[in-house]
């Protein structure tokens, strides 16, 4: 909504006037002020790092934890039960367990410091446009909250609704889900992942299923050639406990591995079902497709119902771009209401010759009406 | 309305009467598609026609970026074999459409839209929820 703001005229600024309109780029702005980064007033609950170039969620959850684990327990394996197991079996170990290690480190990173799929929220005009089609707009009392507002539209011969969210002023696009952790709507939203400290969505969907899946290989491999180790150890009788009292390390690894394998390949099992079904955590959570009301046509609309197709989209689909645009810079209030240099809207410009002057297409412009108020 | 009074400012701008917001169109599924739906605002301004091509051109852009093919799945697979770290080198397939989106976009500014008064926004400028269509009044001041 704007408001009609009445300048006061310089009368020394009219004397010289400036035919061009203000440049739009920033790098050309005048003023003292220094511009603002987009990521620098950003409203949602995150964190922003390397001038914006690194996203994660403000509570960092147990990320520290997360990859504290993983790096003094392979850290461990590498020192302590890699000599011995080159020394008797084979080199390629290290090898093996370096590879998983790097992927599993790599796709964590890359989890926690992408952009889920966050959903700029509206602009104000935006907002107001909106506000315009709904049927009740709310003129009183900001306390009471209306019925949520819901549109309803039609996806592969399925009624889908949108909700409207009030916190981003958006009617919600199919799947996308409001996160009250990082204050975002987030495309595709899957869940808010504590482990990796930030919401698992669109974007970063294929980077969480590669760490979980690596992390189950890399955990069972270390469970697996620790076992060795210290069975090879205690061979020739002499016991378990010689064995664990020659390779302590181990011992806290075996105990890490044990409890940590069976959840990750659970969860590497479940989300290998979600992605052959073309769900996401949130919707399976909830049951949004699967028939609550009895209805047995309804099923997931956006499935390909061809478990290839549903893995293929979901992993190795194109890649969307970031559309929170965390570098750029914020307009001035003066860029946003000039218009861009390279446009020329003959119509406004006051001198005559202008008229027969008209745009790179070379035909006059049509004669312009003020239009009634 | 929405104008600034200074005399200064309407020689220099053409002020803003209204913005028109043209939605999604969700009945595809997640795919980025505009409606087609000619607004009543424009009505005035600019044939249904020509708005009509230019939003479907649109959308025959955004379908180009997040088609599903061998030349997208061959990207992913790489993509996966290296733990996706080419991303941080290369530019996709979706950046390279969005920046001839954005060149479509600014031409069609120059050619069509700007002479009738009116101003295409990129779409990616507003997290591709709408295309912002910006209607300019016509306040010219002074001898004529």
């Amino acid at each position: 909504m704007k408001n009609c703001e009445y300048q006061q005229i310089d009368p020394k600024a009219l004397a010289t006037p400036s035919p061009a309109p203000t440049p739009s780029r920033p790098c050309l702005e005048k003023k003292p002020k220094r511009l603002k980064r987009k990521w620098e007033v950003f409203p949602g609950k995150n964190r922003f790092y390397c001038d914006g170039r690194i996203i994660v969620a403000r509570q960092s959850g147990v990320l520290p934890l997360t990859l504290g684990l993983i790096l003094v327990t392979s850290g461990l394996f590498f020192i302590f039960d890699c000599p011995f197991l080159v020394q008797h079996l084979t080199s390629c170990i290290p090898v093996i367990g370096g590879v998983l290690f790097v992927f599993v480190v790599i796709s964590l990173l890359q989890t926690s410091f992408t952009d889920p799929g966050i959903l700029p929220r509206a602009t104000p005009e935006e907002a107001a446009d909106i506000e315009k089609q709904i049927d009740n707009p709310i003129n009183s009392s900001s306390s009471y909250r209306p019925p949520p507002r819901t549109k309803e539209v039609v996806i592969n011969e399925q009624v889908v609704k949108l909700k409207y969210c009030f916190t981003c002023k958006i009617f919600r696009p199919p799947r996308t889900s409001h996160c009250s952790l990082c204050d975002n709507c987030v495309e595709r939203f899957d869940h808010h992942c504590p482990w990796v400290g930030n919401c698992v969505g669109k974007r970063n969907y294929r980077f969480f299923y590669m760490f979980i899946v690596s992390l189950s290989f890399h955990t069972a491999f270390i469970f697996g050639c620790v076992t060795t180790h210290l069975a090879l150890r205690s061979q020739g009788g002499n016991g378990l406990v010689f064995a664990l009292q020659q390779s302590p390390a181990s011992a806290l690894e075996l105990v890490v591995c044990f409890f940590s394998v069976w959840s990750i390949l659970g969860l590497s099992g479940f989300h290998t079902y979600l992605v052959a079904a073309n769900l996401t955590t949130n919707e399976d959570i909830k049951g949004s497709w699967s028939g609550k009301s009895g209805n047995e046509e309804s099923g997931n609309p956006f499935s390909y119902n061809n478990i290839f197709k549903n893995c293929c989209s979901v992993l190795c689909g194109p890649m969307p771009p970031s559309l929170i645009d965390r570098r750029g810079f914020v307009p001035t209030e003066d860029e946003v209401r000039a218009i861009p240099a390279e446009m020329e809207l003959p119509s406004i410009k006051t001198d005559i010759n202008m008229v027969g002057r008209g745009p790179t297409s070379g035909h006059a412009p049509p004669p312009f009406l003020p239009p009634n108020p | 309305m929405a104008e600034t009074h200074s005399l200064q400012d309407l020689r220099q701008q053409a002020a803003i009467a209204s913005k028109v917001f043209v939605q999604r169109d969700y009945t595809s599924g997640t795919v980025c598609k505009f409606q087609t739906k000619f607004p009543t605002e424009l009505e005035a301004r600019i044939e249904k026609q020509q708005f009509e091509e230019t939003i479907q051109t649109l959308n025959n852009l955004y379908a180009e970026a997040e088609k599903l093919g061998g030349k997208s799945y061959l990207e992913g697979c790489l993509a996966c074999l290296t733990a996706y770290t080419i991303f941080l080198c290369m530019e996709t397939h979706y950046e390279k459409v969005l920046k001839k989106i954005a060149k479509y976009i600014q031409e069609q500014n120059e050619k069509v839209y700007a002479p009738l008064g009116l101003l295409l926004t990129d779409p990616i400028e507003r997290g591709l929820r709408v295309v912002e269509i910006t209607i300019f009044e016509d306040r010219s001041i002074g001898s004529r």
